[in-house]
């Protein structure tokens, strides 16, 4: 097992690349929508049900069937990576949307109530209050999704976006268990890997500190 | 009526005379149509503490947050500083008021020094003058710069943090202080403490106070009037020996627990 991986070490990088480029350009653009989204709907509550309903239907369709039926669509289908980031990029949005949402409704009331009665204006509010201590679990949400991201990611191979699921694909269609270990075992320890560094950004964050 | 004493305040006759804010006529409702406060009527003399004395769901705390428009009245004209209240920038007339709560609203990713100094950076006051301030509005109530700028607000005791807001609220130096139970979390010889220190404050910074309280005796010591509120509207406004001789029966409830607290500690 060992020495396939270090005999195909070129090729499994350059697919452990596009697999970062894929998880990379999803995520950036899921955080600059999702985040903003987020805090949209905590100023406009009413439409908070139908923007988490819309969302949490994509997630329902299962990954596979989303890549193959937005394939015929004309600019997205053209390029597959670009139809990956698509749809790599919704799935990304309901735990940021909601971690966002849920992270700045849940701000402690008495300092909201003191912010606003110093006269802070929305913005201010935004900046001084609400980001800074919802940060957290904003930052948690996007742990999760970043997680989910390079495991979806995998899926990508199946319409020829490439990324380290063509090993996957490949070691199935082949019926050779260490091929696709070539993926897989990358695809995890990046997994991990995420998981681990923005739990690092997580605590760094923790200036915040609890006051009863 | 101005009546000399010792243990009450007096209603001094330095005061200018018009009024720093006033309520005519002003109703709230809330969004399902219960009624807080009904027909409250009251003006509020520039540089007088006056107590809002009530028990929970009197309309105190109500009436509070009509005046730096955390709520907006459902009838009535309230003024400040002689101007409507709609007339007013809703963040230029919070920016003229002091805020102080029970909770303290501290926020706790700031240091002491941060969460004074927030309200007169916003303000863009020049760095040196937001030093020299803040400076001096920790020492004002009690908290030496040097040694407690630095700390966070779980790292203060509850008598602390209650320090903090008062100074953060006198920060930007308004005229007006709305202070909501600030020393009710505390326990009493904090809370003593803490009374005693904002009384001697406040003949020194001549501020415009409304400060609601539910404790009798903290009315009696710090208020030059006190405004008896029970169900959403208004019983009376006394001064506090006046209080004590009422023959208003909602009053006398106060002034007997008021007697007996006194008469426990003679007997």
């Amino acid at each position: 097992m060992l020495d396939l991986l270090l005999n195909h070490k070129k090729e499994i990088l350059t697919s452990a690349g596009e697999h970062l480029w894929l998880v990379g350009i999803s995520m950036l653009l899921a955080i600059a929508i999702g985040v903003p989204v987020g805090i949209l709907l905590t100023r406009r509550p009413g439409w908070k049900n139908l923007v988490l309903g819309v969302n949490s239907v994509i997630q329902t369709v299962p990954s596979l069937a989303l890549f193959g039926l937005l394939l015929p669509l004309p600019w997205l289908g053209a390029r597959a990576d670009r139809l990956a980031i698509f749809a790599l990029t919704l799935y990304a949005l309901l735990p940021i949307i909601q971690n966002t949402y849920v992270g700045i409704t849940g701000v402690d009331p008495p300092v909201r109530e003191a912010a606003i009665a110093m006269g802070l204006t929305r913005r201010q509010l935004l900046w001084h209050v609400e980001l800074p201590l919802a940060s957290n679990v904003i930052v948690a949400g996007i742990r999760v999704a970043t997680v989910a991201t390079v495991g979806l990611a995998t899926i990508a191979a199946a319409i020829g976006a490439g990324g380290l699921g063509e090993y996957i694909f490949r070691g199935l269609a082949m019926v050779d268990n260490r091929v696709i270990l070539a993926g897989a075992i990358p695809a995890a320890l990046m997994a991990l890997t995420a998981y681990a560094l923005l739990g690092l950004l997580q605590r760094l964050l923790v200036r915040v500190r609890v006051h009863h | 009526m101005v009546i000399p004493s010792t243990e009450v305040q007096s209603v001094t006759p330095a005061m200018s005379d018009s009024p720093a804010i006033e309520f005519v006529n002003v109703e709230f409702r809330t969004a399902e149509n219960r009624v807080l406060l009904s027909d409250l009527t009251l003006s509020v003399r520039r540089g007088e503490i006056l107590m809002l004395l009530g028990p929970s769901g009197s309309g105190k705390t109500t009436s509070l947050k009509l005046i730096n428009r955390l709520l907006t009245p459902s009838a009535g004209r309230l003024s400040i500083d002689g101007r409507a209240a709609e007339d007013w920038d809703p963040i230029r007339l919070r920016r003229h008021i002091g805020y102080a709560i029970q909770e303290g609203g501290l926020f706790p990713h700031y240091t002491v020094w941060k969460n004074v100094a927030l309200v007169p950076t916003l303000e863009k006051w020049e760095p040196p003058r937001i030093k020299t301030r803040v400076e001096e509005v920790l020492h004002m109530v009690g908290l030496p710069p040097g040694e407690f700028g630095e700390r966070y607000p779980d790292q203060l005791s509850g008598g602390q943090r209650q320090r903090v807001g008062l100074a953060r609220a006198l920060a930007a130096d308004p005229p007006i202080l709305l202070m909501d139970e600030p020393f009710g979390a505390l326990d009493p010889i904090t809370r003593a403490e803490l009374q005693k220190e904002f009384k001697q404050l406040q003949q020194r910074l001549n501020k415009t106070v409304v400060f609601v309280t539910h404790d009798v005796s903290e009315a009696l010591l710090l208020g030059n009037r006190i405004a008896l509120m029970a169900s959403g509207s208004l019983r009376g406004v006394y001064a506090p020996r006046e209080f004590l001789s009422a023959n208003d029966a909602v009053v006398k409830p106060y002034v007997e627990a008021f007697r007996t607290m006194q008469q426990a500690f003679q007997s």
